[in-house]
């Protein structure tokens, strides 16, 4: 019987901690709304990741820590997961917490609105909840990302009694979200705050220390800066402004800045490289992108030295990266002996900046100035948000960047690229590039299976070495978004999810 | 025609005007690339077919298009604005929560922007020639060229970053919960940078007019006349000419009014401030389609409206203008 137990009295002071205070985060774009288990937008898994809680959190080695579980098991086989809960939650309308609350939630709410866990539930064969006290998940097969995906934006635990029968999405008290978490939502000003205020009944003894939070909705990206300079905001979370005002900002008196809080998210940027048409398709010119390109440049000045540059699907900072893959460095004449070789007559193709703001902006551009170094012709086709939706889900480019988040696990968001039974029109979040190799599918397919680390650990090893010669997207950076806080706040980001769940923690120094 | 008549007759017109706008409206933005399914599937960072699929049937874009905009007159012609899916909220309540904000904003440009421009066209053009008519020159076209967008930064770069005397953005303190007396001196505080930014532009716009016209209207005979008769300067420019300089100006100011809903897209952004030009920018982002129709369409009746409006100003500021017709 394999067990983790981690004591919540781990989360012992270690520095006196302060009671009381407010916290004024910055949220951008403003959520479209907070019920946690009907939208996971960034935005909303910010503030709502205060509000809601779900079975474990994850340190930032990804290693499963205690939330409403306060002990776990998982059986030899990999097939039964069993939760004991921690005992006198209440929900924020105080009502009592219990197993059926975690059974609904994940059987029946989450399968119906949550698009990302309904493919982890995909290998849940019964989830049941012998005493109030215990939750049980039987697997049809083992699934080793399984234990990864009880993180609060996967499997935020919504109340039965509140939603049990009701029409999800027109739920009237998805206005007002009730949760177990540390924080209580109080108000919403459309286009101005959000506040959230202690959780008095708080499970876990002493916490929250913070008295309230509020939300700030800033929209333009100078002003945020501004914001922050003025000290009307205290917290910057990563992407709130543009990557050059990071410096001056982070040069002020009693400013921090940290890189941590993304381990969960791992976010990877790549472009995907149309597979199906013009010269994308064809492989040598895929590889010469790869050379054509000074990534760390591309690191060091687009991004102001943030992040690493990526040398395959799976980032780093997550379980089994391996760098044992072919390294593209900048290399132009082997770039252009490549277009050579496969005879590339000068087709333009189009770059598709990802409409997030002028750092994405200035990143296709580098793009652009490296490919035709080595006679690429390239065009910068810009679009609105909805633009890049329609275009990349209806396969209409040729150069597409985008980022997405790993979850933890190469199962849970890395291999729903790669595969071609993602390959869908009309959904931006999958094969969007039309990569076909079936002989890695079935590996990928088994390495989501196997029991022991070490076993999928190679299964990785091998599929990475095999899918980076392939090149069937332009793996450009691992993605860390600085957070920018004032020093005299502590404990802001502790977990691999960084401060969507950082206010429970957090304290202010007087 | 009395002002009655007018009035009546140009509603009735205005109601035929508005539908035909909501129509053109909802073809122009189904023509736009992109849905709102998508762009919400899109945000949650994964999405399968079931979800865009449950997505479009809850917004009822799974239905034919002609079917969708008469289910979207329908609801117009009966007063409702349809319900915002992303933000789970009938439109008219997401629209009357951010109007207030906004014609606080417009209105406090437009009065500022009418009564300074005047002012300054009045004193300039009495002064034509001199240095101080120089430099009031100078000055509106300063404002007049320089974008809006900068305008703004540096303004709170000036007076919220190296001062700290004025807030940079917001329309009150958060958390202070402020109320009576000190509330509306908050809310002032932070109204003061947003509408000079919105208002300057204007500022010089009524300024060139009216002085141009203030100075063409003091060739003409009848001042003159009102000269030979010995009437004060004072007099002469207040009762004589100003009376008739003014027309042009009216008819600028019913332009600018026309834009107190949903002209403030910029300076709402920048300023954070929480009316309804960002709401209808945030909207259009994601096709939050019956949030935009909604604004659109509020923002045309205001449009109608404030045209109305002038003509009336004009009959009573000139009143041959209603015996003409």
């Amino acid at each position: 019987m394999t067990t983790f137990l981690i004591a919540a009295a781990l989360a012992s002071p270690v520095a006196a901690q302060e009671a009381g205070g407010r916290l004024d985060i910055v949220v951008q774009p403003e959520p479209p709304g907070l019920m946690l288990g009907l939208v996971q937008n960034g935005p909303t898994q910010l503030v709502a990741g205060d509000i809601y809680e779900s079975l474990l959190r994850y340190d930032s080695e990804l290693t499963p820590m205690p939330s409403l579980a306060k002990s776990w098991e998982i059986s030899d086989d990999g097939l039964t997961y069993t939760f004991k809960l921690n005992e006198g939650v209440k929900w924020h309308d105080g009502e009592d917490f219990t197993a059926d609350d975690v059974v609904f939630s994940a059987d029946v709410f989450l399968r119906e609105t949550h698009a990302r866990l309904r493919a982890s539930l995909a290998y849940v064969k019964s989830i049941t909840a012998p005493d109030p006290m215990t939750v049980v998940f039987k697997l049809k097969e083992p699934f080793g990302p399984f234990i990864n995906a009880f993180e609060n934006g996967t499997m935020p635990i919504v109340p039965k009694h509140i939603y049990e029968g009701t029409d999800f999405a027109n739920n009237p008290a998805n206005a007002t979200p009730i949760g177990t978490g540390p924080f209580k939502f109080k108000e919403w000003v459309k286009g101005s705050h959000i506040h959230l205020v202690k959780n008095e009944d708080y499970y876990v003894d002493g916490l929250p220390y913070l008295d309230e939070v509020f939300y700030r909705v800033i929209p333009d990206a100078a002003a945020r800066a501004v914001a922050f300079e003025t000290g009307e905001v205290d917290v910057l979370p990563g992407g709130s402004v543009e990557n050059w005002d990071i410096p001056r900002l982070a040069e002020m008196d009693g400013v921090c800045v940290t890189e941590k809080g993304w381990e969960f998210l791992a976010p990877l940027a790549w472009m995907w490289l149309n597979n199906r048409e013009g010269p994308t398709a064809n492989e040598k010119f895929r590889q010469a992108v790869m050379y054509a390109m000074d990534r760390e440049f591309m690191r060091d000045v687009v991004w102001n030295g943030f992040g690493k540059v990526a040398t395959g699907p799976i980032a780093s900072s997550t379980n089994f990266y391996s760098d044992d893959v072919t390294i593209y460095d900048h290399n132009p004449d082997k770039a252009k002996e490549l277009l050579a070789e496969m005879g590339y007559d000068g087709e333009p193709v189009s770059i598709l900046p990802l409409p997030y703001g002028e750092t994405w902006q200035r990143w296709a551009e580098a793009v652009r100035q490296n490919l035709s170094e080595v006679g690429i012709n390239a065009e910068i086709d810009s679009s609105d948000v909805a633009g890049w939706n329609e275009k990349t889900s209806q396969w209409d480019y040729d150069m597409a960047f985008t980022y997405l988040y790993q979850y933890g696990d190469p199962a849970l968001g890395v291999s729903r690229n790669y595969t071609a039974d993602r390959i869908k029109k009309g959904s931006p979040w999958n094969n969007v590039e039309g990569y076909e190799n079936l002989a890695l599918d079935e590996k990928w397919a088994a390495a989501a299976t196997m029991v022991t680390p070490e076993e999928r650990e190679a299964a990785y090893a091998e599929i990475q070495k095999e899918i980076v010669d392939d090149v069937p997207v332009a793996w450009m950076q691992e993605l860390t978004f600085p957070t920018i806080y004032r020093c005299n706040v502590n404990d802001l980001v502790t977990t691999a999810i960084g401060i969507n769940d950082g206010p429970r923690n957090a304290w202010i120094k007087k | 025609m009395t002002i009655f008549a007018v009035v009546v007759s140009r509603l009735s017109k205005a109601i035929l005007t508005l539908l035909a706008i909501a129509i053109l409206n909802f073809f122009l933005i189904h023509a736009a690339p992109g849905d709102p399914a998508v762009v919400l599937a899109g945000e949650a960072g994964a999405a399968d077919e079931q979800m865009i699929e449950q997505l479009r049937e809850r917004f009822g874009l799974d239905q034919p298009l002609y079917v969708q905009l008469g289910k979207y007159v329908a609801g117009i012609v009966q007063l409702d604005l349809g319900y915002s899916f992303r933000q789970g909220a009938p439109v008219a309540e997401l629209i009357a929560d951010r109007l207030p904000a906004t014609l606080l904003l417009t209105l406090t440009a437009f009065v500022v922007s009418l009564v300074l421009g005047i002012a300054f066209g009045v004193a300039a053009a009495a002064r034509v020639g001199k240095p101080s008519d120089t430099v009031l020159t100078t000055m509106a076209l300063l404002f007049y060229a320089t974008p809006l967008y900068w305008l703004a930064l540096m303004a709170v770069l000036v007076f919220s970053v190296w001062f700290g005397w004025l807030p940079g953005f917001g329309y009150e303190t958060v958390g202070a919960n402020y109320t009576g007396f000190a509330r509306v001196i908050d809310i002032a505080k932070h109204l003061i940078l947003p509408a000079l930014t919105l208002g300057l532009f204007f500022t010089a716009v009524y300024m060139r007019m009216a002085r141009a016209s203030m100075l063409e209207v003091s060739q003409l005979d009848f001042v003159k006349t009102a000269k030979a008769k010995g009437l004060s300067d004072a007099v002469i420019r207040r009762r004589h000419i100003l009376r008739n300089a003014i027309l042009p100006v009216v008819t600028l100011a019913g332009l600018q009014a026309g834009q107190l809903v949903g002209g403030a897209v910029l300076t709402e952004t920048v300023f954070a401030w929480p009316g309804i030009g960002r709401l209808m920018f945030e909207s259009l982002a994601a096709r939050d389609y019956n949030t935009i129709l909604g604004v659109f369409l509020v923002s045309a009746a205001m449009v109608i409206l404030f045209n109305i409006v002038t003509d009336i100003v004009y009959r009573i500021v000139d009143p041959r203008i209603g015996a003409r017709s």
